[in-house]
């Protein structure tokens, strides 16, 4: 069907009081810019939904878009008509038809903000109802729990049927839960967390920790591929990454083997920190689940986490690896997750890292170190790079050599 | 000049030839190797593989490279043998298969296997009611070629998917390398396939390269054991250049393939019908939809194949005796053969067979060359 408008219903925040503004020019925001290459769109923010006329753009391409921006509830494509009742049947009848199958039910569900239009609610469910009940042979009514419902707005510049509700991503708006660093490997949970993160309004700078030639360039690209699997989510994100080589020699040089797991650890967010600090990220995020490997027990935790005073925030903590692995399958990072690059915290793991690792015994061994020096050099070869939906990094996977195919 | 001879092979094209010197001069690592001039090999090589892949509709870790129709006939022929023979020793194909399925299946006969031959009928066409009795439960693999290189025909290969749907652990071969192109892709790559076997050659990439379509899950033993290659199913260094050539002959082949199709059997339509109007011409190939639009199979009767050929080339015009690769071995033709055309008449076939490239005024010399030869043959019958 040749759509209109799309009209999209908010999630949770209609429920935020005094912020209620700034959810809804902040969601508004999003979706422009999620859309930013549908150049005939025109999309309005009001205060109870948002509407997105199209203006000939495909609607389906926008409403694929649409579903991967939170804050939405859901939305409905709709078609626009004349304040005028013939074109209103012959509408309806079309809009039913594209989705009626033998024997099914539906109903007139009729809103009216306009109330001086000729027909109040009930007398226009009556009409369309009785129309297309003459129409199309073999359809019946019924109210409760019906196979198709015919949405019908009767506002002063037009009037607005539609026959879908399609679901949202739900969630609140990216950006309007702050800003937060999320730490990136290469592995399956990280981009969840992330995922998980940007689910609740929180917008998203990566750091991702790299070191050649112990690990690949690939390894690198991977993380960044992430990075963009998640775009569509986010818009753009910042991609930092830290070259951690000399940390990791040093620490496997001089730190005894069942704390080099934890030392390398709080390098890692000790940096992260720093960063987080001087970007105004209020939070670290990453992909820690309780028990899953070694360095993943509360012990362990407490034995990294000493180095900051932000707030570390583990969305995928109490998740069994199977519900990781759906969510990651369901925003498509799963396929990626599983190529096998050797990242930053699988080189170098020892043979049997400590599963409790004590608090005291790890600064003692990173007291050790040149610590300060360390991080310096680290963070002065930092690189950020901005990464929008869809980009390629991995060589199989870009398109490097279109004009060779 | 004027080629007529695209069955046995087809020149390459330009851009195709562009692409595979480009590659050979300037990515010439080993996919294999760790370093960037590998990794960037086997970038192109993967994504030689998807393009491949997306034009087919299957996946990409569906398609493995060959050196071309030959190899990947034996492969999945004895390498079904070799994975299956616990299960059973019983193998179906049809008497009118290129000799890289019937050689194949020889060989496997020596060793105990067995191998029942569909007949055809006198249009080259296998039947159902013979495929279904032939089924035994100790059947491994059905080998049905998409086209017959010799005539044309092209099988029913919906009907077979669909007899085989009840026999889900039988593979299911396609030989496809005369059906790429000719507008047939819904039947090849049908739901019901295991396995499609394909040339590089016959649509305008070099010699020594062609692929397989493999459906995931199903097994097959390698016949080539090595360094691990093609996940370990396909050994020996991939021919990269030939590889990431195909792979733009089969994207230039498929572009506007309903269009290149219909023109290619307007020229068929117009030379079946002004060489059939001739009393002493037999027709094998038929001009309705179970043939392929580009290859005609005719007799001028009394005249031997070979004669013909060599008349025609006086005239810079190139065609066949049915298929090149029997043609230089003065046996009649095996397809003609298994149709029962008498031995007479057989060995006196020609092929003419399209690409995408021949015109309707080529056909038109072809047609007043033909008539000339008609009546100077005429004099000697």
């Amino acid at each position: 069907m040749q759509y209109t408008e799309i009209m999209v219903r908010y999630g949770e925040l209609s429920t935020k009081g005094k912020n209620r503004r700034a959810f809804i020019d902040r969601l508004g925001f999003n979706v422009r810019e999620t859309l930013h290459d549908f150049p005939d769109l025109v999309v309005k923010a009001n205060r109870d939904r948002m509407h997105i006329q199209l203006h000939g753009e495909d609607s389906s391409a926008v409403m694929a878009r649409l579903q991967q921006v939170f804050g939405i509830q859901n939305f409905s494509p709709s078609i626009k008509v004349e304040r005028d009742v013939e074109a209103v049947k012959q509408t309806a009848v079309a809009m039913i038809k594209e989705h009626y199958q033998a024997g099914m039910t539906f109903k007139i569900n009729t809103r009216r903000s306009d109330h001086d239009f000729k027909l109040d609610t009930n007398e226009m469910n009556d009409l369309l109802g009785g129309h297309i009940l003459r129409t199309i042979p073999g359809i019946k009514v019924k109210m409760k729990q019906p196979d198709l419902i015919l949405r019908v707005e009767i506002r002063q510049n037009g009037i607005f049927l539609s026959s879908q509700t399609i679901d949202g991503a739900g969630g609140l708006p990216v950006g309007t839960a702050g800003k937060g660093m999320l730490m990136i490997s290469g592995g399956i949970d990280s981009p969840v967390a992330g995922y998980l993160a940007l689910k609740r309004g929180v917008e998203l700078e990566m750091v991702h920790f790299f070191s050649p030639p112990y690990t690949s360039e690939q390894a690198l690209n991977k993380a960044k591929e992430l990075t963009a699997k998640l775009a569509p989510f986010a818009g753009r994100i910042k991609f930092i990454e830290v070259p951690f080589t000399e940390i990791q020699e040093t620490v496997k040089h001089d730190v005894p083997a069942g704390y080099l797991m934890t030392v390398q650890r709080r390098f890692m967010l000790r940096i992260a920190a720093l960063l987080a600090d001087k970007r105004d990220d209020l939070a670290i995020f990453n992909g820690e689940s309780l028990g899953q490997v070694a360095s993943q027990t509360l012990e362990s935790m407490v034995a990294i986490n000493d180095v900051t005073t932000l707030p570390v925030l583990r969305p995928v903590v109490s998740l069994d690896k199977n519900e990781i692995i759906e969510i990651a399958q369901k925003i498509g990072t799963f396929e990626l997750s599983v190529m096998p690059f050797e990242d930053c915290c699988t080189i170098f793991a020892p043979p049997a890292p400590k599963t409790k690792p004590r608090l005291e015994r790890a600064r003692l061994y990173e007291s050790r170190l040149a610590v300060d020096a360390l991080i310096k050099r680290a963070l002065a070869g930092v690189k950020v790079t901005e990464i929008r939906s869809g980009e390629k990094f991995l060589t199989e996977n870009s398109d490097t050599f279109a004009e060779l195919l | 000049m004027i080629y007529f001879d695209n069955s046995a092979t087809t020149k390459v094209a330009p851009a195709v030839l562009e692409t595979y010197s480009k590659v050979s001069s300037s990515i010439w690592g080993n996919p294999s190797s760790l370093h960037a001039l590998g990794e960037q090999a086997f970038g192109l090589l993967e994504q030689s593989r998807l393009q491949i892949a997306k034009l087919l509709g299957v996946a990409q870790d569906e398609i493995y490279f060959t050196s071309g129709g030959t190899e990947g006939d034996n492969w999945v022929i004895k390498g079904t043998a070799i994975e299956k023979q616990i299960y059973g020793k019983h193998l179906i194909t049809s008497s009118i298969e290129h000799p890289a399925v019937l050689n194949s299946m020889a060989q496997l006969e020596k060793l105990g296997f067995e191998v029942t031959y569909l007949p055809v009928d006198q249009h080259g066409h296998v039947s159902l009611t013979d495929l279904e009795q032939a089924l035994r439960p100790d059947t491994i693999l059905v080998s049905i070629m998409a086209v017959n290189n010799e005539i044309g025909a092209i099988q029913p290969l919906e009907q077979i998917a669909a007899v085989l749907q009840n026999y889900p652990k039988i593979h299911f071969h396609i030989d496809a390398v005369q059906g790429i192109g000719k507008g047939i892709q819904k039947l090849i790559m049908n739901e019901r396939v295991d396995f499609v076997t394909f040339s590089g050659h016959k649509f305008h990439a070099p010699r020594g390269i062609g692929f397989m379509y493999k459906r995931r899950g199903r097994k097959l033993a390698p016949l080539m054991s090595g360094g691990g290659q093609e996940k370990n199913l396909r050994s020996g260094t991939e021919n990269l250049p030939a590889i990431a050539a195909m792979a733009k002959a089969l994207r230039l082949l498929l572009t506007d393939e309903q269009e290149k199709v219909a023109r290619q059997a307007k020229i068929k339509q117009f030379i079946y019908e002004n060489v059939i109007k001739y009393p002493k011409v037999t027709m094998f190939s038929q001009l309705d939809q179970t043939f392929a639009p580009h290859i005609l199979c005719f007799t001028i009767d009394g005249v031997r194949g070979e004669t013909i050929v060599h008349a025609f080339e006086e005239h810079q015009i190139y065609l066949s005796t049915t298929s090149a690769c029997s043609s230089k071995k003065h046996v009649i033709s095996g397809t003609l053969n298994a149709m029962k055309v008498p031995e007479k008449i057989a060995t006196s076939a020609v092929r003419v067979s399209l690409d995408e490239h021949n015109t309707l005024e080529e056909a038109q010399e072809f047609v007043r060359v033909f008539e000339q030869l008609y009546q100077r043959f005429a004099k000697i019958n």
